[in-house]
């Protein structure tokens, strides 16, 4: 399978790269390249112009910052994220469960953040797509996992992104306004096309985790196999625990059931203020449970992730007890 | 000096050294000067007609040097002599996604893939046919071909009177079970390299299982004399039975170098190889069996769908294989089977490992355990109670020979400690057993033919070289290496001292090819008649050379003479040349021809073999009654193989079975959104990886088969059969849901929990099949033995 | 940048060759060096079968863009024996018949190597892990495993 033809560009600095980004209008940014280039080689998109990040010093490693919070650079490889019992749990075990050990070599936590929406229409070779029939997201004007609907319900199915929004971590970005910062959880958009909160010209620099000692983080993927595939259901769960053992504050994020992570604020206050014991879990999977809607757009279809949000996120949350 | 020991010792690959170093060259691997690449335009429509195909803009392309059409290649071709129906490229219509239309040769890939962007199909779509059910309503016809309609095949055949075993019956079970269809993935995909001389003589390497077959394809299509093409089967890297048809590809690249004057290399992608396919035919099953109050089968009727894809391939013998083989395990002595295939608008279906008999194997494991239950019996007891016997005749009339299930059965359970478990492990965890069999090698050749099915020559130097010539084609299996074994073995050589030359229709004489696990068994037995003319030459010379009498010389270990008496022994090397003095050219020769097996109906050509394997599986489970999600535990498998020639590559074809029919069981399924292929690719389509694979625990077991080679029969395919069905009963142990229907995905066992809280019996499947009319019945009274 | 001038070391040896910018690898490997030991089963990266070593790692080679490997150390299967002295590996796999068709071979003695230098001594799921991204269609991986186990000790 061959890639199309594109221009190469290998910049030294986050400028120099916002720059490039800007002057070559169709250019995509690549870091580890582990989604953007099947995504060329099936069609889904031609870029004119492939801007190389690898080359760039300075943003990888992954840092413990003055107030106990971690930075860790957007180039940072999912492998050593993996590895780092420096990031909270749920960062480290989401980042060993993705894709395949060869994988993690090369993919960036940056390039996870900004990880296309996936649907089973969608990363199909451009043969097979046009046997389907094109569709919104690229070159059609159907849905065909919801024909009646007018938007794109592509799946968010990064390991990190549920994690990084439980969290309450934030992005650095640089544009061609200089840099800025903005929440995980603004990151995202629920629409499968423009599924990412920052503009197209802004570089992820860095992801920064704030400090979090009270805090235990967990996350449970769904998948068929242990390795290579991706999340069909995605829940991470973090919680605050005071030190009469009570819940003062909790996150639920479920991913890969929608084109954003969904952050379930309801199921989240009802965890606050018990011990996270067996009839709270419940009573919080089932709350966080009931909005889930899935599209059957990725394997195993959409009643079973249906039945899987109650299992998982009660698993996800016992797991912190 | 002592026989020798190669048959029956642990031995690497002949070929090993070359794997583990890269330097082995599948298809794909071939360079050639001044070699173009080839590539094939996908249809995009399920059903059409093809009103017209513009080639313009893609001849136009710099770097294109040929385009080609369905009119370029007008003469249909098929691997059955029944199914002439396929073609290397479409012609006037297109019968599903991905079927080639139009081929290209250009010098590079980025041409290729130009080139076939502009070529301008125009299709006049036609409503496509999707599943069995609307393939038997549809009116739309795809095909000329077949008994009318969309029915490909039928068949209807009574042996003995069901309906007298049935009123016998004590306990008359009726279940459907549905097998979805899966494909063999191997992980190369296909190739082939063509290259045409000025002299007129076109040669094709490709990855095929089948170079002989393919050799008489392309003498049919291309119209050329057999003699001046030549077929080269490449070490194959993996074929399970998808490379035993001949190809698209295959045609059209000789046909390009032909028409470039260049050679010409195609490589499929991925996702041809999924269209490409062969794989599991989806099949729906009803079975009627009929119980004794012990047990024991008083009749069994069995009806069988098969979704065939659109076209015949092997399916008119994948049809009767979902009937054959269910009275080689259990004897039957009532027994009537019905079943159709029909065309759907989807790659076709052919042969997967097991060819049509790993479906009803399915059904009838899982049936048996369910009588079982009802009859207030363990699984264990019910089969034994129905073992067929060793050297016996089954209704269909079978000729059963070597058996060793019983003893397959013992250890195997056994091994496992499963009467302990079976009913009795903690909730969420659950143990099954299944048996199988499997044929040693077809009974008869794909065409008919009254030459043997397999020859072997070989030629020995006056160094004392020993050269194999054969057209028996590995594809991972092993079969170059079980024929040095065998020769070895002959000569008092060691396999590695042997020069093989495998595969290929100028040099080897005709083996008929990798499918239906004949090679070890046909080819073994050629290549130990051809070994035996040589030794028995070599042993004259040397009685005469050392004034010994021909009844006490013995090859072994390299040396040939006394068996007790070192200085009356030649070396290997003197002693052929002691032959070739007295004998001139030292060659030899050996074919091998099955029996004349075939029963006195027709159709009863597919099922009969020289011998058969027998296998018997247990399947250890620890299932999520959560999450349905179904943990394999540990597997423990019992093969009867006749004879382990070399334990090591016995062991390697079970394991890998085990590895296959698990991923069956569990993961793999060929899935469609209607005529569309749900996701051509190795991430939607699951092979299961290093994480999903159990320990498993083989075990050999040798009843040294009268008419095998060393006593030896096929391990390649008969140890997936009972697998799947292990797996379906262990399931059912663990949490009492009972998955009728291939593949056992967490969903459908969530589904059948909750189908048991609410009451329900705990079933996830088909309930019933089409009311379907089999066309006349024959009947045929068992054999006399019986 | 498009069409550049790469050099690389590839099993030892210095190269320089002119690569296009959408070349990866993969293609560099087995279409420009002829080094076709390196296998392909997928070329999106599901399969594992065209792993290769880029500075010691296993890695991809049909999603890493050959332009992207500049100045690094690619090793091959083609690489792993010194001279006429197999590597470990290459002689338990043959040994125990590790391979079968031998398609994934490549792939999995290199990602396996890659393993036995940072962890010369691997328990078995620490081997399961490794090779988890590796598909194999024929073994099963039971010998594979055991291979493994036994250059492991040899390894050491
Ligand atoms: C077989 C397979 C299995 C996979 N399994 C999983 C899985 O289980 N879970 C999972 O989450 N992912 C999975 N992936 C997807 C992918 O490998 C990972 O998400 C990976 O982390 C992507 O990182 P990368 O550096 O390779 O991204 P790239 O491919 O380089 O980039 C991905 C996208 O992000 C953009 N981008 C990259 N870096 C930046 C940046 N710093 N600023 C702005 N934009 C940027 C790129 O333009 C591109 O659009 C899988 C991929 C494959 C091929
Ligand atoms: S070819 Fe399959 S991962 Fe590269
Ligand atoms: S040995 Fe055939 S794929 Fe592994």
């Amino acid at each position: 399978m061959r890639l199309p033809a594109f221009g190469y560009l290998e910049p030294s600095t986050v400028e120099d790269a916002v720059e490039l980004l800007a002057i070559n209008p169709g250019a995509e940014i690549i870091a580890g390249g582990t989604d953007l280039i099947p995504n060329m080689k099936r069609r889904q998109i031609s870029p004119s112009t492939v801007i190389a990040l690898g080359t760039i010093d300075g943003m990888s490693g992954i840092q413990v910052d003055d107030d106990g919070g971690v930075t860790i650079g957007a180039l940072t490889l999912l492998h050593d994220l993996a590895a780092s019992s420096e990031v909270p749990a749920a960062l480290a075990s989401a980042a060993a469960e993705i894709g395949s050990p060869q994988i993690r070599n090369v993919a960036t936590v940056g390039g996870n953040l900004c990880l296309d929406t996936r649907c089973g229409f969608i990363n199909q070779t451009e043969s097979w797509r046009l046997a389907s029939g094109l569709c919104l997201k690229a070159d059609g004007d159907v849905c065909w996992v919801a024909p009646k609907g007018e938007e794109c319900v592509a799946v968010s199915s990064s390991d990190l992104a549920p994690v990084t929004v439980a969290l309450d971590a934030e992005v650095g970005l640089v544009g061609p306004d200089g840099s800025r910062t903005l929440a995980a959880s603004d990151l995202y958009r629920s629409d499968g096309i423009d599924h990412l909160g920052k503009s197209a010209d802004e570089i992820v620099t860095a992801l920064t985790v704030p400090p979090r000692p009270r805090w235990r983080t967990g996350y449970r993927k769904l998948r068929r196999r242990g390795t290579i595939d991706f999340p069909i259901l995605g829940v991470a769960v973090a919680v605050e625990v005071a030190d009469d053992g009570r819940v003062k504050d909790a996150r639920i994020v479920l991913g890969a059931i929608a084109p954003a992570p969904m952050r379930m604020r309801q199921a989240e206050e009802a965890l606050v203020g018990s011990r996270l014991d067996a009839e709270a879990i419940e009573r919080a999977a089932e709350l966080a449970a009931k909005p889930v809607r899935p599209y059957d757009n990725v394997d195993l279809g959409s009643r079973y992730r249906k039945w899987m949000a109650p299992v998982f996120i009660t698993r996800a949350l016992q797991d912190l007890r | 000096m002592t026989g020798n020991v190669v048959v029956g010792r642990p031995g690497p690959r002949v070929d090993a050294a070359d794997q583990v170093t890269g330097r082995t060259t599948f298809a794909g691997d071939i360079d050639r000067s001044g070699m173009l690449i080839g590539g094939l335009l996908e249809s995009s429509q399920a059903h059409a007609r093809i009103l017209s195909v513009d080639t313009s803009a893609a001849e136009a392309l710099p770097g294109v040097r040929a385009v080609l059409t369905g009119a370029d290649l007008p003469v249909p071709y098929g691997i059955l002599p029944v199914s002439q129906d396929e073609h290397a490229l479409a012609v006037d219509k297109v019968r599903y996604v991905g079927e080639p239309v139009a081929a290209v040769a250009a010098v590079d890939a980025d041409s290729v893939e130009e080139a076939l962007s502009r070529i301008v199909v125009e299709y006049e779509p036609l409503d496509a046919v999707a599943t069995i059910e609307e393939a038997l309503a549809s009116g739309t016809r795809i095909h000329g071909e077949g008994e009318g309609d969309n029915v490909h095949r039928r068949a209807a055949l009574e042996f003995g009177d069901v309906g007298s075993g049935f009123d016998a019956a004590h306990l008359v079970r009726e279940d459907v079970y549905f097998f979805g269809g899966n494909t063999h993935a191997a992980l190369e995909q296909h190739a082939a390299v063509a290259s045409a001389g000025l002299d007129g003589r076109v040669t094709l390497w490709s990855s095929t299982q089948v170079p002989h077959y393919l050799h008489r394809t392309l003498e049919k299509v291309l119209e050329m004399p057999a003699g001046r093409i030549r077929v080269i089967a490449a070490p194959v890297g993996g074929g399970f039975g998808g490379k035993t048809d001949p190809f698209s590809h295959e045609i059209v690249a000789a046909k390009l170098a032909m028409v470039t004057g260049r050679p010409v290399k195609i490589v499929l992608s991925r996702q041809q190889v999924f269209y490409a396919h062969r794989g599991r035919h989806p099949v729906l099953m009803w079975v009627k069996t009929g119980f004794d109050p012990e047990g024991r089968i008083t009749a069994m009727h069995f009806k069988s769908f098969l979704d065939g894809g659109a076209y015949g391939s092997y399916g008119a013998a994948s049809l009767l294989y979902t009937g054959s083989l269910q009275t080689s395990t259990y004897r039957i002595p009532n027994y009537k089977f019905e079943g159709v295939r029909v065309f759907t608008n989807k790659p076709p279906c052919g042969p997967k490992r097991g060819h049509g008999t790993p479906q009803p194997r399915f059904a009838l494991e899982c049936q048996l355990d369910e009588a079982a239950a009802d009859l207030g019996l363990d699984p264990v007891t019910i089969r034994r109670r129905n073992l067929v016997e060793p050297f016996s005749m089954t209704v269909n009339h079978l000729r059963i020979t070597s058996c060793g299930i019983e003893e397959c059965l013992d250890r195997a359970v056994e091994a496992s400690d499963f009467s302990a478990k079976h009913g009795n492990l903690p909730e969420g965890k659950g143990i099954g057993l299944a048996a199988g069999a499997y044929l040693s090698g077809a009974g008869l050749p794909i065409y008919w033919n009254d030459m043997p099915q397999s020859e072997v020559e070989i030629k020995v130097d006056r160094g004392g070289g020993v050269t194999v010539f054969s057209m028996a084609t590995d594809v991972g299996q092993g079969s170059t290496s079980v024929l040095a074994t065998i020769v070895a073995e002959v000569l008092g050589l060691e396999p590695s001292d042997l020069a093989m030359v495998t595969a290929d229709t100028d040099l080897t004489p005709v083996d008929l090819g990798s499918y239906s696990s004949r090679v070890t068994f046909m080819a073994g037995n050629a290549a130990k008649e051809a070994a035996e003319g040589i030794r028995d030459r070599v042993i004259a010379a040397v009685a005469d050379e050392l004034g010994l009498s021909a009844d006490v010389v013995v090859v072994a270990g390299g040396r040939v003479g006394s068996a007790n008496d070192e200085d009356k022994t030649l070396s290997w090397a003197d002693a052929v040349r002691a032959a070739i003095v007295r004998g001139g050219s030292l060659t030899g020769s050996g074919s091998y021809r099955a029996p004349d097996l075939a029963g006195p109906y027709r159709g009863s050509g597919v099922g009969i073999s020289p011998a058969y394997s027998y296998s018997v599986a247990v399947v250890e489970v620890d299932c999520d009654s959560e999450t349905g999600e179904v943990r394999v535990a540990k597997v423990w498998l019992a093969h009867d193989i006749g004879r382990a020639l070399n334990p090591l590559l016995v062991e390697g074809q079970m394991e890998g079975g085990v590895y296959m029919g698990l991923g069956e069981a569990l993961f793999e399924e060929q899935a469609f959104r209607h005529t569309l292929h749900r996701g051509p690719s190795l991430l939607d389509y699951k092979l299961p990886t290093f994480l999903e694979m159990p320990p498993v625990q083989s075990i050999l077991v040798e009843t040294d088969d009268p008419e095998g080679p060393f006593g030896a029969k096929e391990v390649g395919q008969g140890p997936l059969l009972p697998v799947i069905p292990a797996l379906a009963n262990a399931v059912h142990d663990a949490l009492g849901v009972r998955v009728a229907e291939v593949p056992i995905t967490p969903d459908k066992v969530v589904a059948a929990q909750r189908d048991i809280k609410r009451g329900g019996d705990g079933r996830f499947g088909p309930r019933s099949v089409p009311d379907y009319d089999f066309g006349r019945l024959t009947r045929v009274d068992p054999p006399g033995e019986f | 940048m498009t069409d550049g001038i790469l050099t690389l070391t590839v099993n030892g040896e210095a190269r320089r060759l002119v690569a296009e910018g959408q070349r990866t690898l993969l293609e560099l490997l087995r279409d420009d060096l002829g080094l076709t030991g390196t296998k392909h089963g997928c070329d999106l990266g599901e399969c594992g079968t065209c792993t290769v070593l880029v500075d010691g790692k296993p890695v991809l080679s049909c999603l890493t863009l050959a332009t992207q490997t500049r100045g690094s150390e690619v090793t091959t299967v083609e690489g792993l024996a010194d001279g006429l002295v197999p590597h470990p590996l290459q002689k338990a796999f043959a040994e125990l018949g590790a391979a079968q068709c031998g398609y994934c071979t490549p792939g999995m003695l290199v990602t396996a190597a890659a393993l036995l230098e940072r962890n010369p001594q691997p328990d078995t799921d620490e081997i399961r892990q490794a090779l988890a991204g590796n598909l194999c269609r024929c073994t099963g991986y039971i010998k594979i495993l055991d291979a493994v186990k036994l250059a492991a000790g040899a390894v050491r």
